[in-house]
């Protein structure tokens, strides 16, 4: 089974990302792209930054590539997440499964997406248009922003 | 007694004003002992404590984890990629 695991600073190439997992006997491919959005909870984002404590992101995501091919007959796994600087709209990570059946592929595409937000040490700053900037750490309360609740999260 | 630091990320490193803490633990300190250790010596990181999780060697630690010289720390603040 094989895993695609990639930290990148460049742009996601999602086609690339979808072609990596391609099998003969793959009935289904499916393809996760999650994008920057504009607004969040009323405010407007200029811009993000993505950050990481590389060598554990790296090994937590190949742990997540391993359960989930463990979990379902996955023939193929490719996980992309973009580090750096990014615009509003930009892919921040692709993911990639290819099964035998659909229902097996989007149930590991929508785990490996839910779980690799829990887990894997990234972290995003959105850079508002007003000038301020605020670490996203769910649930915490920090000095410079109101409390982050969870709903935060909800896409 | 040993030294071990602590690699700090995002609100952490902002809040401390460094990229790392360095700490002297005695032997058969726990990541317990390095949170007291950590916030009496950063203050600035105390109101983060609760929701701070620690690394050690790369994987996710409990307070009764030990410790010892040459392993490599990281305070991880909740997370948000993806």
């Amino acid at each position: 089974m094989l895993a695609l695991i990639q930290l990148i600073e460049s742009p996601i190439d999602p086609a690339a990302v979808l072609e990596s997992v391609a099998a003969g006997e793959a009935g289904a491919v499916l393809l996760f792209v999650g994008t920057t959005r504009g607004h969040t909870l009323g405010r407007k984002t200029a811009s993000l930054d993505y950050t990481t404590y590389r060598p554990m992101a790296v090994k937590e995501i190949e742990k997540l590539a391993s359960q989930a091919a463990e979990q379902w007959p996955l023939l193929a796994i490719a996980i992309t997440h973009r580090l750096g600087h990014l615009e509003v709209g930009e892919a921040s990570v692709a993911i990639a499964v290819s099964a035998p059946h659909r229902g097996e592929a989007f149930t590991a595409g929508q785990w490996l997406i839910d779980t690799l937000k829990e887990q894997v040490p990234i972290w995003k700053k959105e850079n508002w248009a007003d000038g301020q900037s605020d670490w996203v750490h769910p649930g915490l309360t920090t000095p410079n922003g109101p409390p982050q609740t969870g709903s935060e999260r909800v896409e | 007694m040993f030294e071990i630091s602590i690699q700090l990320f995002a609100v952490a490193r902002d809040l401390a004003g460094c990229k790392t803490v360095t700490l002297t633990l005695p032997e058969g300190a726990t990541v317990a002992m390095l949170r007291e250790k950590l916030y009496a010596q950063v203050p600035a990181l105390v109101p983060l404590a609760e929701s701070m999780q620690i690394a050690v060697d790369q994987e996710y630690a409990i307070d009764e984890t030990l410790l010892t010289a040459a392993q490599e720390v990281a305070l991880i603040p909740p997370v948000s990629g993806g």
